[in-house]
Order: C-alpha cells, then structure tokens, then sequence
C-alpha cells in the first residue's frame, strides 16, 4: 500500500484544506446561564465546551494565596467524544496531565493578583475528538474567561502544526494528528508574541523548530482574528438585547 | 481566495467505528489553462495552451484531453509518449490510479512534473461546482465515473466563458467503457476510446504500437464462449480478503521458477519454507513478482518440486498444444523434501513491469501478432501487436503486459521501445541494466552542479579544522587497475610500546552535502554497480576517482578510525574518530603489497608498516575465526578485457593472497567499532548492517551433499559450522572443501541493512562474520549506506550537524529496504553481466575441461567449472536413453549405467551453441565419462545438442 497522502503536489490537503488554511471555527458564547463563563467551540468536526467559574472564595483553606488567585482547572472527554466509545474517569493520567498545563497556561496570562485569596475554576470538555484536542480546548477556555469577565493580559490562542514533505500544516484533524510527521502545539499572547503553552509530540528536528513554531504563531494571529470578531459581535448582540 | 466554505460529511463504515470526516470545497481551484479570465493564483502556473493545437480528424477544434481510470492504468506508454500533449489528469482519476497501482501513479505524476508535456491535475473533489457528491445506491465506481463527466461538463462551460479564444477549446473524454461512454454522450459530452482517437491522428503514428490490447469492457469474454478457457477464474479482491482473515487464503509473492516454467513458488512471511505451484492452472496467470493469495492443498497431497530443469525455452514449438500437458507429479519418497503445495486463488497486486527481451521469429514477419519472449526466464511469454515484426527481428526490445485473459494461453501486451541489436554489446548492456533496475543514465546536469570547483585545492581553513596527518606513511592497498580508492592505512610504533593503526577512508560527505541534488541522485543509485567491462558510478567521476580517491602523492580529506593496540596480541586500548587530512605514499596492488613484505631486503616506512599490519590482522583474523566466524567461497572470476575492443580475452579466476586478508581484517574492525560508536550516539536511527541466520532447513541439502561424502556437518551454530566445514577434507579432492563451501554460502541469508530503532538489540547479530553489531563505513565512495554512516559518525563527535532526516527512524529503514534492493540488483546484474561476458569470451572458443557435479536434478545434472567459474547444465534425454534413474536420498542420477553423484569430477567441454539469429547460448557437453547414446558426445562432432 502507498503511503497516505496527506498534502497533494496541489497543495491541498486531504480534506481539502490548504497548508496554512484553519478549520471553520465558530463559537456560542455565555450558552450556560449558571456559569460565570462559557463558551461552546467548535474548530472543524472538535467541539469543546468550556465554563468558568468564579473568582470566588477558596474551598480550601490551602488553597487560599495571599498575593493572587488560585486557578484549578479540570480537562475532560466525554465518553462519546471519539469513534470508539471508551470509558474515561477524569481521574485518567493523559487528562490530569492536560489539566496542569492548561493550568499552567492560563496562570501566565490571567492577572491574578487582582484576585487574592480566591479561586478560579475551569472546566474544559471534549465533547467530540476530532484532532487539536488540546489547541481547541485553550482557545475555548479564553473565551470563557473572557465572558466570565476575568482580566487577561490577552487572549490565549493555540494552533497545532506538523510537518508534511518540509511543509507546515497547520490545525490539524484526527487523520493528520495521527499522521508520520511530529506534532507541536503551540498558545501564544498573540500581540506579544510571547509563548504560553508549548508541547511537542514525537521528535522534531532542531532545523524545523523555527519554521514549524512560526507558522504556529501565524496560525494563532489568525485565530485570535477570528475570536476577536466573534466576541464583538457577541458584545454588540448583547448590548442590543 | 477562499469565499464560501460549504463542507459535506462523509461517513466511511470500518467495524464498528463510524468515522466523520470533513471535506471542505473550494472556490479557488484553477482551471489550469493560461489566460483564463475567470481563475486567479495557480500554484505552479497554469500548464493547458489556451488554444491546443489538434492533430485529429475525429475532432477538428482545439480540446483538451481528459483520461479516465483505466485509460491511465492501462494506456501508460501512450500518455507518456511526448507527443502527447495538454492533458487533464483529475483528482478522482489520480486517487484510483494511486490506491490501483502506485507504479503507475509515480510515472503519471512524472508526466506532470514535466512541464513540456502540459498536463494538468484538476482537484475536482475539492471544487465547489465540479464536486459531485456520491447517491444512495450508487456504486463507488459509478460515482466516480460520474465524478469524471462532471468535470468536462464544468470544463466545457467554463472554458466557454473564461477563454476569449474561438472557439473555445473543449474537453475530450478518453474512455474505453461503453457504459460510461454512452452516459458522456447523453450528457453532450464528447468522448472516444483511445484507440478511434489515436487512429484519427494525422500525426505521431507510432502510437498506434504503443497502444494496449485491452478489448472493449467484457465483450471479447461474452462472444467467444467456444473458445478454450484456460484458467479458472480470479477470486474477487473482498472475497480474498475475508480468506485471509480465516486463514483460508495466504498472501506472498509469487515467484516463477527459475528451472521450470510449470513451477512456481510462494513465499509467504508466516511459513519457514516456499509454497509450491505445480502446473499452469494452479498458477493461475500469476507473474514472477506478483502478489498473489494461494490456498493450500490437504497434507497429504503436498509433495516437492518435479527436479526436471526445462532446457529450453526458446525453441520455436507450438505450445498452445504441449502446454497443457502436467508435469510429473513430484515421486518424491523422502518426507524432508515435501513442500507445502496448492494452488493461486486470486491476483492481490499485479507488478508487471516493461520487461526486456525479444520476438519469437516466425515464418511470416509481416504479420502483425507476435510473440515476444522475455530476457528473464521467470516471465512468461509475451503475445504483442505490432506492425514493426521484420524491423524487430534480431533486436532487443521492451514490451509491457497489459492483461491477461481466462481465454489466453499466454498474457498479450504492447510493444513499448526498440533497444537494439541482439549481441550488440552496449544493447546487451543497457538489457541487463534496465532488467535490473539499475539507474544509469548520466549525471544531470543539476548533480553535476553541486560538484566542487576545479582545480580543487584544501584551503587552510579546512586544514586547520582537521587533525594533519599528511605527515605518516600512509598506503592503500587495492586490486589492479582500481581508480577509486576510499581506503588506506597506517601503522606505527609509540613511545609507550603499543602501536597506532589508523584507517582512513575518503571523506565523502565533506562533498555530498544533505538535500543536495547530488545527494538525491547518489542516494537513489545506492551503490556503485561493476560491470565485467565498466563501472555504474554512484557518484560523478570527479569524486568517485579523483577528490575521493586516496590515490597516492595527493592531498586528501578524510575520514579516520585511529586505534591504539597493544602489538602482540592487537588488543584495542583505545579508538579514536577525526576528520583527518592525509596524503598517500603509496598505491599499492594486492600482489605489490605482499612482494614488500615478503622482499626481506625492504626496510623502508611503507614496508614495515605492511608488515606490523600484516600481524596484527593474523591475531584479529584468528579470534574472528574462534568466535565463529565463516570463510565461505564463492567462485569469483575477472575477465582481462581488450582494451580497444572491450572483448574479454582471459578470464581470470580472482586469486587471493595474505594482503586481501590484511586490508579485510581492518575494514571489518573499523565497521565494527564504528558500528558501535554510531549505535551510543544514536541507538534509534543508527543505520547498521545485520545478517540473519539461515533456518535450519536451508541447510538440508548441504547437509545430505556432505553426508553422501561421510562428513557429518554441525550447523547448529556459526562456530560449529565453521568448524565441521574445516574438518570435512578429502585428500584426493582438493576442491571438495570448496565446494562445500560454495553450497554452504548459497545456504546463507542475504544481510541486510537496516536502522537500529526498527528491531532489538539481539537481532543487529551478524552471523557471518560472528558480530554483535556491525555496519558499512569504509567505502564511501561506492555505496550510499557508508555516506549515511558517516554522517552519523560525523555528528557523533562534533564535527558536523544533523538535519531532519537523519534523524528520522522511518525514513532511515525505508532508506534501507531501498538500498537492501539496490544492493541485490547490483549484484545480479554483476552476474549477468560475467555470464554475459562468459558468453562472449567462448563465442569463438572450444575448451575442454575439468568439472565437478554441483547439483543433481531428475533430467540434469549442474556442473561448476572451477578453472572459469562458470556453472551450467547437462541434460540426458529421457527418450532417447535407456533410463534415467533418480535417486533423491543419495541425490544421485543414474544415466545408461552410468552414475553421477554430487562432487564427481568429470571433463566438459564448453562452447556456444547458436541455433539461430535470435538465440546463442553457452552449453557444455559431457567429454568425460563417457555415456553410450548420450546426446552429449555426439555433440562432440555436431556441437549441437537436441534436448527434446
Ligand atoms: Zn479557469
């Protein structure tokens, strides 16, 4: 059998996608009442739900912090989120891991300190598993935040790219996740530049690093462009009603 | 530009799993044709002329070309023909083509790729108007011929709109299927088969031979039901596949019987021995290299190959009636020679290739079918169309299969190039080149870019970067006449008592830089192929015998193993490697070597470090021996070629003396400690180079061979093998312990390269030369695996850098199984290639001569004649002798009285047998002992044979 040819001498991609072109991306913002935040996010056929919860008063004493919030932050998939229906405790090692980085990526961007001694909850679903899981996952919980009206630096939005025959891909589904090349998902505050979230799966070259991780951040202007006008125009629509 | 992003869900059923895929359409997908008003931004620029030029009477306007499925499949060598120009390829068309045939898929993309040839690639199922999306009930197959009409309905509108020409150009439909043909015309879309196109053409009439005998759909199955059906039908593809699951069916590929072409093997990954195929009905239209699924017979009804070796295949009977006749059924008696037998069920990949060889002559040239019968005597006949006959007669040519019908006794095919005449030296070359898939066009012009300038100098840049040993007497040591020397030595004495010997191999990599075009190239010919009369370079001249060759008196670069050793019992302290610069004293030849060190009145640098050398490899050579490992024979010989007329006017069998054993024993330690260093630095993607051992049944025959003579062979192990082999010596028979040892090295596995991260620690053994872990690192120059290995050993100390690739374990095993290919083809067109220059070499000579039986067969006996080398049949007719009595447990043939055991020496002579224009081969007829009737000794006065 033939390798799978997942870019064409045409440069279109499997499902028909250029190299550098994301998945359609829309989002439905504040659909759950009780939070604080929410956001339902879908890039492509990966649909994730966010909600945000708080700042409010710590649970535990220990986590109480005199200089700034303290964030916990849960990441889940739901049992049908992919083809194969498979049990999932959220006690998973993969999940619990995904937890602390997301963790770690929004205590870089949240400014905390306007929130001592309380605490910030994130709860992050994959409701359907279609390849970036994670990038998707980070864009959905900025616009959560952003609706729970919690002070950011900037919003946080992630990509994830591979390689292809030397060219980068970027806002990868299932088939291409899955595929040879070596993937790397990158979150960035998209008008500094600066790197919040970076995770490389499999091996990548040092001599690709640069151009992979740029065409990451090209990715992540674009979808900050996206989730800019998106909350705009949420912004409008509220305000009207 | 993309506007609109419409996406239809397409759902693929596995098992269970129900995949949902998105499929996103586009607005922004060119037409392809230049100075089209309505597309913008075309990738690579447009490729279709706006106003084609036509040739044809059918259709008079300008059009465009659009081929379906099976027109690619089958009527390759018409659209490569480079007459044939602006040519729409669609997606739809390439995707079936690729998941069909990825042979076929490479070539159409080549076509493409060559902007001369004006092809263009229309991704119709990611255009938003020519998408068609796949109905209930439709079949996968209508769809997509539906899929095809759509994009010349969309093309001839949008030409019509897009394009000021007039008139507009429009669009071709190329289709052998009636169905579809009949849907296109419904559709007002213009449509022909290739063959009513290409007929209509004013021009380029040759394409008519290059055409594909492909009858129209199943028409020719249905109207001839009285004519013979030979072969049972193919199983469907899905129905092979549930077999497989069961275990009903197994996968292998077919391989076509050297000896006999009733006979065929399987062989499949799962069984330690080949499944058999007896007769052309079990065969089933399988092709050498095919891969096939064969279904087992009952145990009971398995037996062995029938032994009889088919003498000639090229003799002009008419098969169509003795073709049917069975072979004998395999008597076998002895239960260790039953094979696994049963028969072909179903074709799961076709590998036809354009095969090399010639046209059958007949009374009547002029007619237009022939038969072509193939260089390779594993492929079948081939029935062609041509109106060339009389031009080709006596010509070599190349011919592709096209199909292969139940109503066929052999598979027809198309005439697809003339290479030249029979016997002709380069033709003969140029045949053995292109049947062995090696590549040997010459450097193009983009290699030889990448090429440093001449005159080349080491700057002192460069110099300072190394370690300077232009100081040491370095030598080489290599065969006469060799210009491209990658490896040299040195040895001398330190303060501390111990000795340094260092090898110093051409820095190679310093000049093939990753990525490079020369890079790609070297990398795709893999090794460096030696003809009897040339060499196939690897890399360009300049490098392969100038800047890379270690020739003496010149300032090289190179790469160095540096070992520190205790002299008396060469004891590694110590291994170092650096990029070195050296300059060599001396290019010596194997025999100038040994005259030094034997020359006890020498007592200069050169000489005494041959000598210090020389021992040192005595103590390595037998601890390599104690740990097991093999001196296995093979009979090696080198033609003396004239050098005006390039005839060969001696063979010389290849004679091997101290030094040989000298250069070898540091080659492999420096392999050895490389591979080693390699394997730390990288133990993922080091490539290394391992040598399986045989299964124990490959042995049998050897075992039995030595039995007959009373030495019990031990194989359980290299050590022991190696062992018994030494043991078994006649005193009489000199040659018998040769001869074993040729049959043990055909017992052997091939070994193979491959990357460390592919397979564990304990398979990298080499059993050959008793190894934990070895490599290839010390010719550069001919083979890609060292260049690779360099570049490992390189970044490994520091003195270079990785790139992607290097680093990448999958590309580094599919780099391997490349270059395990490569290295295979290269050695049997080496062989071919002596055989071929044997050939010439007794074209006007009659030599008779010793022999010794190598291999006794039912009808046959196989000779090796140690004075040439050379290896060929006896055969005893069983008609016209009394009785031929076979007797495979103490494989011995009984001929009129006479008997011929393995090992027995007898006295042939040799000489080309030339039956006609076509055919010549070299036979040898038996002088010696003499066997009352034999058709061999009237041949003596004849020099004719008649086999049957
Ligand atoms: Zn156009």
């Amino acid at each position: 059998m033939a390798d799978f040819e997942y870019l064409s001498p045409e440069g279109l991609r499997s499902d028909g996608r250029r190299p550098q072109e994301l998945r359609v991306l829309s989002c439905n913002i504040s659909h759950c009442l009780q939070a604080d935040g929410s956001a339902y996010l879908q890039q492509g056929n990966t649909r994730v739900i966010a909600t945000v919860y708080g700042p409010h008063d710590v649970s535990r004493r220990s986590e109480a912090q005199h200089d700034k919030a303290f964030i916990n932050c849960q990441f889940s998939m739901a049992t049908f989120s992919t083809s194969e229906r498979k049990k999932r405790p959220t006690g998973d090692k993969s999940c619990l891991e995904t937890s602390l980085a997301l963790k770690k990526t929004f205590e870089a961007a949240i400014l905390t300190d306007t929130y001592p001694h309380s605490k910030i909850d994130i709860f992050v679903q994959i409701l359907q598993s279609d390849g970036s899981d994670k990038a998707v996952s980070i864009n959905a919980i900025t616009m959560a935040l952003i609706d729970a009206g919690i002070p950011m630096k900037d919003y946080v939005c992630a990509t994830s790219v591979t390689l292809i025959n030397d060219t980068p891909i970027v806002d990868l589904n299932y088939f291409e996740e899955r595929g040879p090349g070596p993937e790397l998902i990158v979150g960035t505050l998209p008008k500094s530049g600066k790197i919040v979230f970076l995770q490389v799966n499999s091996r990548l070259h040092i001599d690709n690093m640069e151009k992979v991780l740029k065409e990451g951040m090209n990715g992540n202007q674009r979808v900050h462009t996206i989730l800019d006008t998106l909350i705009k125009k949420h912004l409008e629509k509220s305000i009207l009603t | 530009m993309l506007t609109s992003k419409t996406f239809v869900k397409k759902t693929k059923k596995g098992n269970v799993l129900k995949v949902v895929r998105e499929h996103y359409l586009r607005d922004d997908v060119h037409c392809g044709v230049r100075d089209c008003s309505l597309c913008k931004d075309c990738p690579d620029g447009p490729s279709l002329d706006p106003s084609p030029l036509t040739h044809s009477t059918l259709c008079q306007y300008p059009h465009f070309l659009l081929p379906d499925t099976n027109i690619c499949l089958h009527q390759i060598d018409f659209l490569e023909d480079p007459s044939v120009h602006n040519v729409i390829l669609t997606q739809v068309v390439l995707q079936e083509v690729r998941n069909i045939n990825p042979g076929i898929h490479r070539r159409l993309r080549d076509i493409v790729s060559n902007k001369a040839r004006k092809f263009y690639v229309f991704s119709n199922e990611h255009h938003k108007e020519a998408y068609v999306e796949r109905r209930e009930n439709e079949g996968a197959n209508d769809r997509n011929d539906r899929a095809i009409r759509a994009c010349c309905q969309w093309y001839n509108i949008h030409l019509a709109k897009g394009l000021e020409t007039t008139p507009p150009p429009r669009v071709i439909l190329l289709t052998n299927d009636r169905e579809n043909k009949r849907r296109a015309s419904a559709a007002g879309i213009e449509s022909y088969t290739v063959l009513e196109y290409v007929q209509s053409l004013t021009v380029s009439s040759h394409l008519l031979d290059r055409l594909a005998t492909i009858a129209d759909g199943e028409d020719s199955d249905k109207s001839s039901t009285r004519k013979k059906v030979y072969f049972p039908e193919h199983l469907a593809l899905s129905v092979i596949q549930r077999g497989l699951k069961t275990g009903k069916y197994l996968q292998g590929a077919f391989r076509g019987s050297r000896e006999n072409y009733l006979e065929g093997f399987v062989s499949i990954p799962s069984l330690e021995k080949w499944v058999l195929v007896q007769g052309l009905e079990n065969m089933n239209r399988a092709v050498h290299d095919d891969v096939v699924a064969v279904e087992l017979f009952p145990e009971s009804s398995w037996t062995s190959p029938c032994g009889i070796i088919e003498a000639d295949l090229t003799s002009n009977k008419e098969e169509e009636e003795t073709d049917t006749a069975q072979l004998p059924a395999g008597k076998t008696s002895d239960p260790s020679l039953v094979q696994p037998t049963g028969k072909v069920v179903g074709i799961i990949k076709r590998n036809w290739r354009p095969y090399c060889g010639t046209l059958l002559p007949l009374q009547d040239m002029k007619g237009f079918r022939h038969t072509f019968v193939p260089a390779e005597r594993r492929i079948p006949r081939i029935r062609i169309e041509t109106r060339q006959g009389p031009n080709l007669l006596g010509k070599r040519i190349m011919v592709s299969i096209d199909a292969w019908s139940r109503l066929a006794r052999f598979p027809s095919g198309h005439f697809v190039k003339e290479l030249g005449p029979i016997g002709d030296r380069e033709t003969e070359n140029e045949v053995l080149l292109l049947e062995h898939d090696v590549p040997h066009l010459p450097f193009s012009p983009a290699v030889l870019k990448d090429l440093p300038q001449t005159p080349w100098v080491i700057t002192d840049e460069e110099i300072s970067k190394r370690l300077d040993l232009r100081h040491l007497s370095i030598c080489s040591v290599d065969p006469p006449g060799c210009t491209d020397i990658d490896d040299a030595l040195h040895y001398r004495e330190l303060d501390n008592g111990n000795v340094e010997v260092g090898v110093h191999i051409a820095d190679v990599s310093h000049f093939i830089r990753p990525k490079t075009a020369l890079d790609e190239e070297a990398s795709n010919r893999g090794t460096t192929v030696y003809l009897a009369e040339k060499r196939i370079d690897m890399v360009p001249e300049l490098l392969s015998s100038n800047l890379c060759s270690l020739r003496s008196g010149e300032e090289r670069l190179a790469f160095s193993v540096l070992w520190e050793m205790s002299p008396d019992d060469a004891h590694i302290v110590s291994t170092r490697f650096v990029k070195t610069v050296i300059e060599s004293k001396e290019s010596l030849t194997y025999a100038e070597a040994q005259m030094k060190i034997d020359d006890k009145s020498l007592r200069d640098d050169v000489t005494t470090s041959l000598r210090g050398l020389n021992s040192l490899a005595k103590i390595l050579k037998g601890r390599r021996l104690e740990a097991g490992a093999l001196t296995l024979a093979s009979p090696e010989i080198r033609f003396e070629i004239d050098s005006e007329t390039h005839d060969p006017i001696d063979l010389i069998n290849k004679e091997l003396k101290e030094t040989n054993s000298l250069v070898e024993e540091f080659m492999l330690l420096a392999n050895v400690s490389v591979a080693e260093a390699i394997y730390e630095a990288f133990p993922d993607c080091a490539l290394l180079r391992r040598h399986p051992p045989p299964p124990t049944s490959n042995y049998d025959i050897l075992l039995k061979a030595a039995k007959g003579k009373g030495f019990d062979l031990i194989v359980d192990s290299a050590k022991s093998l190696a062992d018994s082999l030494e043991m078994a010596r006649i005193p009489d028979n000199e040659y018998f312990n040769t001869l074993l040892r040729i049959m043990a090295t055909r017992c052997m596995m091939q070994a193979v390269y491959f990357c460390s991260g592919s397979i564990t620690y304990k398979e990298y053994h080499h059993y050959g030369l008793a190894a934990p872990i070895y490599t290839h690192f010390t010719s550069p120059i001919r083979r890609y695996s060292d260049i690779i290995v360099h570049r490992l050993l390189a970044v490994s100390i520091d003195s270079d850098v990785t790139y992607p690739l290097l680093l990448d374990k999958h590309h580094t095993q599919q780099l391997s199984n490349h270059l395990n290919h490569r290295h295979k083809m290269a050695q049997y067109a080496q062989r071919s290639s002596v055989s071929l220059h044997t050939h010439l070499f007794f074209k006007e000579k009659d030599k008779v001569e010793d022999g010794f039986v190598l291999l006794v067969r039912r009808n046959a006996i196989q000779v090796i004649i140690p004075a040439y080398g050379i290896e060929g049949s006896i055969f005893f007719d069983e008609h016209g002798q009394s009785a031929l009595q076979y007797d495979e447990s103490l494989l011995s043939l009984t001929v009129s009285g006479t008997k011929f055991c393995l090992f027995d020496k007898v006295v042939v002579r040799i000489a080309v047998e030339k039956k006609d224009l076509q055919t010549s081969k070299l036979a040898l007829c038996l002088v010696s002992p003499v066997i009352s009737g034999s058709n061999g000794v009237e041949s003596l006065k004849a020099k004719k044979k008649k086999h049957k």
